[in-house]
């Protein structure tokens, strides 16, 4: 798939409508298994339409294609947000949504790359996915390739010490083709991250290991597309795009609860959600 | 192999055979790029440096990095050979080997340097002799320990053609290039260096060349011990393990604890499909200060160590018979 033309807000409007349909696919697929992750599936949204359906050069239909760039899930838990972006991009059948966490699914709790085309490693336990996506992109800089590497963590998997075993190799190195993206909705399993095991000041921390940094709204898709952009002038440094989100994000009652991070709505509450979610990202 | 020809008394470092077969096969394979954590020098990896610089990814002191790198590189098309101490490469980085190499069927090849006790004296923190067991529990592993340089050269090489993740012990203890009739090496199969009917030693890694010795001792008493060289501990070679049972008895030698290694991988064929008695011959847990050699003496992996266990099971065969 090609770099979306279009003027800005064409684009954005595009990518804002894609993100309602995979918040909503999401649910569905969360309500028929009756379990799931979804306050990290609603603030992720977002940044993964932004990814599939404007920034990345893929082709589904050859997903071992040596060009393509890549996508790691670090946050490999947010499973209802990816398989509903990976079908609607062309991966495997929607229909194959309906299995989601059944026994013997494609669509495991976790990412699986050896059954499931479109995923690059599998991940699930946390602090993974940043070192695979460095390996990838050192792959990359030794080959003068072009394509690039995308990964997108968690905030609470930065208390990970792996990541910044990847983060100070990847800054050391200069990849410059490689984007992490962080889902800074605040929030991790049980608790404020600030309150738990702080991570701020967030973007001095990936400064100092040598990373380019911005920081965005990460439901807003303007901006989103515009971090993630290719990069015209290469900076010799890797890129952290540090997205503030909600964790949640378009459903009233999961927006910033943290008991949401797993959980299924009941059907008074899917209703509600799935009302809130039309009115606000259309059909 | 240059240097490492069997019939002499001269003893080899495998990582020798290791780095040169490195080198030779990057020189053909534009895809093979080393991996290591500050273990250039530990890991013999100066020609490679020297040669590829460019396909030397140095991570430095961060194996959990250094193993998920090796995943994102053979993502990338590349064939990653990724060393470093075996007791850190696999320990520290152990969830990284499962989710990252075994889960994910990655094309990585893992090479622990200096396993078993050859750091000796550094203590139980540096020895590598829970390694098989925590890998051999993972499916997808293939597991070689080969037992002289050129098995070593041979596992590399075909690890390097496997598409698959493996992992190589590569011994620092010095050993004997083993004497062999028609060298063939092959993933999943044993190779049999003595025949012997009385019973049957199956040993790797730093323990085959005792047990020949062992072997030998023994035939003097008109004791005909079969020795199978078990270097492929995943795949195993099933069949040469039920043929030796034939035997009657079996003694597994190994530089590793007597749990879950190679002695713990023959004793699940034997138990479920041909039971004999057997003894384990490894190490019994977190060891003594002492250097490698009177480590190995101390705790019996010696040929006189598989002597005195083969003549103790033949007793054992012979009064349970």
């Amino acid at each position: 798939m090609p770099v979306e033309a279009g003027l800005p807000e064409e684009r954005a409007a595009k990518i804002k409508q894609r993100a309602g349909r995979i918040r909503r696919k999401a649910l569905e697929m969360i309500v028929a298994a009756g379990q799931g992750h979804p306050g990290g599936d609603m603030s992720s949204s977002d940044i993964l339409a932004a990814l599939y359906f404007d920034i990345m050069r893929y082709d589904p239909q050859n997903p071992g294609d040596p060009t393509r760039d890549r996508f790691v899930m670090s946050k490999g838990h947010c499973t209802g947000a990816l398989y509903a972006v990976l079908a609607a991009a062309g991966y495997f059948p929607e229909a194959e949504l309906a299995t989601y966490l059944k026994p013997g699914s494609l669509l495991n709790g976790h990412p699986n790359r050896t059954y499931l085309p479109g995923v690059e490693t599998n991940t699930g336990p946390l602090g993974h996915g940043l070192p695979v996506a460095v390996g990838i992109a050192v792959a990359g800089q030794i080959d003068r390739a072009k394509f690039r590497v995308f990964a997108l963590t968690g905030d609470g998997e930065l208390q990970e010490g792996s990541m910044w075993e990847a983060a100070m190799f990847a800054g050391h190195r200069g990849l410059d083709n490689l984007v992490a993206i962080i889902d800074r909705n605040g929030l991790q399993q049980g608790a404020r991250t600030e309150d738990t095991n702080a991570l701020e000041p967030l973007a001095d921390k990936w400064r100092a290991f040598g990373w380019d940094v911005v920081e965005i709204d990460g439901h807003d898709h303007a901006q989103l597309l515009e971090a993630l952009a290719p990069r015209v002038e290469r900076s010799g440094k890797p890129l952290a795009v540090i997205a503030r989100t909600v964790k949640g994000q378009g459903v009233s009652f999961m927006m910033n609860q943290a008991g949401w991070h797993h959980g299924v709505p009941n059907a008074e509450q899917y209703a509600l959600a799935m009302e809130e979610l039309e009115r606000e990202y259309g059909a | 192999m240059s240097a490492a020809q069997p019939g002499n008394d001269k003893l080899f470092d495998c990582r020798d055979a290791w780095a040169e077969t490195l080198v030779a096969l990057a020189a053909v394979d534009d895809r093979i790029v080393a991996v290591c954590n500050d273990s250039v020098g530990s890991s013999k990896l100066g020609g490679f440096q020297k040669a590829y610089p460019e396909r030397l990814v140095n991570v430095g002191i961060a194996e959990q990095n250094m193993v998920g790198v090796g995943a994102g590189l053979a993502n990338g098309g590349k064939i990653p050979f990724v060393s470093g101490a075996s007791c850190f490469l696999t320990g520290r980085a152990l969830e990284q080997i499962k989710a990252d190499c075994a889960y994910s069927a990655a094309n990585v090849k893992l090479c622990g340097m200096a396993p078993g006790v050859a750091y000796g004296e550094l203590g139980a923190t540096h020895h590598s002799i829970e390694d098989i067991a925590w890998l051999r529990s993972f499916a997808n592993m293939t597991i070689l320990v080969p037992s002289d340089p050129w098995e070593t050269a041979e596992a590399i090489k075909a690890a390097a053609d496997l598409d698959g993740p493996v992992f190589v012990r590569v011994s620092r203890m010095p050993v004997p290039a083993i004497e062999r009739t028609q060298p063939k090496f092959g993933i999943g199969r044993a190779e049999t260096l003595r025949e012997g009917d009385d019973i049957a030693i199956i040993a790797n890694g730093t323990l085959v060349h005792h047990a020949i010795a062992a072997s030998d001792a023994l035939a003097r008493d008109g004791i005909s011990a079969r020795v199978v060289n078990m270097s492929s501990v995943n795949p195993l070679d099933e069949d040469a393990i039920l043929a030796a049972a034939e035997t009657g008895a079996i003694v597994t030698a190994e530089e590793h604890v007597v749990r879950g290694g190679l002695g713990g991988a023959v004793a699940e064929v034997v138990a479920t499909r041909h039971p004999v008695p057997m003894r384990i011959l490894g190490f019994p847990g977190f060891l003594p200060t002492g250097s490698a050699p009177w480590l190995m003496n101390e705790f019996g992996l010696s040929a006189a160590g598989i002597e005195t266990a083969v003549r103790d099971l033949i007793k054992a065969k012979l009064v349970s018979a």
